[in-house]
């Protein structure tokens, strides 16, 4: 029983760490900046869940538990704002490759509210109210 | 200053539009679910659940959101555990998948991956929703959000590998799919209803196929 969950720590250790390599080759081989996002954010994830959990069953102990769903929960709730943060700023500065998108909704918006006079109010026209 | 009595939606279009500086401040009853998580922190950081170091984690948490108060969170009134349970383990499921795909993307498409940005305009009218949804999105398979338009609940999504008119409109539905799935957890009871009456008779089997 114990070399069988030492054996089940192991795998999980070193599929998390894949994990890593995984958002590493990710962010060599994507060709601009939104597309390196994705990479950046998503493997993570399911490294850092894998990790825990090897490390749950290494420590054989139920107090660690609440500390790691922690830690996991955390890890959810920031990685996707950091990345909101980095695509939204990256969008607005020349960092995104905006020519290789197939299709782009949102340049419309963003050159209407750019070309609009900088003043402290925003008027929200009727039709966009609905 | 316009009067606070307003409908939802033109209550966040005033909030989003406030530049005085005074936010409105949430109630202990709002509040609670995070003073529950506030407590949860200090004993899983402490180790330790016992009955003292539970009232000490109350009186923490309480001055916490006292001196740093924050604008409320509007709750719907609503929650359907089941269906909480099942978006959980559907989620857990599309971390898995996201992670596949992007390692393959990443080793055999590599420069050639093509995206897009995409606009899918929500159906709710709750900040709530807006925010899991989108975090949900960036968690699971091919998007991240880039910017949301709160007045009229639009998510902004750089959707990857995207190469044809019918990918983008498959990436809309399933967006559409998760906010559906969201409505159904934690959705108002209006919201719910106009879900149910849009997906018909069949919900739960709906549900439970897909």
């Amino acid at each position: 029983m114990e070399v069988f969950l030492d054996i089940l720590v192991a795998v999980l250790l070193i599929l998390g760490c894949l994990m890593s390599l995984i958002a590493g080759i990710g962010l060599l081989t994507f060709p601009d900046m939104l597309t390196r996002m994705h990479a950046a954010t998503k493997p993570q994830v399911l490294g850092f869940l894998l990790i825990f959990i090897g490390l749950a069953i290494h420590l054989r102990s139920w107090a660690v538990i609440p500390v790691l769903a922690l830690a996991w929960g955390m890890q959810l709730l920031t990685a996707p704002v950091s990345a909101h943060m980095i695509g939204r700023s990256g969008y607005r500065t020349k960092h995104a490759a905006k020519d290789s998108l197939y299709a782009d909704e949102l340049k419309l918006v963003v050159d209407k509210v750019s070309s609009m006079p900088a003043t402290g109010v925003i008027e929200v026209p009727e039709e966009e109210k609905k | 200053m316009p009067t606070k009595n307003m409908q939802p939606r033109d209550q966040r279009i005033d909030d989003a539009l406030d530049t005085s500086g005074v936010r409105h401040r949430a109630t202990l009853k709002q509040e609670w679910p995070l003073l529950a998580l506030l407590i949860f922190v200090w004993c899983a950081l402490w180790q330790d659940f016992s009955p003292a170091n539970l009232i000490f984690g109350v009186i923490v948490s309480l001055v916490i959101v006292t001196l740093f108060p924050l604008p409320p969170v509007v709750l719907s009134g609503r929650i359907n555990i089941w269906y909480c349970v099942q978006i959980f383990i559907w989620f857990i499921g599309q971390v898995f998948v996201a992670s596949y795909q992007v390692a393959r993307l990443a080793i055999f498409r590599g420069k050639k991956t093509r995206s897009g940005v995409i606009a899918v305009p929500l159906r709710t009218d709750s900040d709530l929703i807006v925010t899991t949804v989108g975090h949900v999105l960036t968690l699971i398979p091919g998007s991240f959000v880039i910017d949301v338009d709160r007045s009229s609940s639009t998510l902004y999504l750089h959707y990857i590998n995207i190469e044809s008119k019918q990918d983008m409109e498959r990436a809309r539905e399933a967006v559409r799919d998760i906010e559906r799935r969201m409505i159904m957890a934690i959705g108002s009871h209006g919201e719910f209803d106009a879900i149910k009456h849009e997906c018909g008779p069949n919900l739960m089997r709906m549900k439970g196929k897909k």
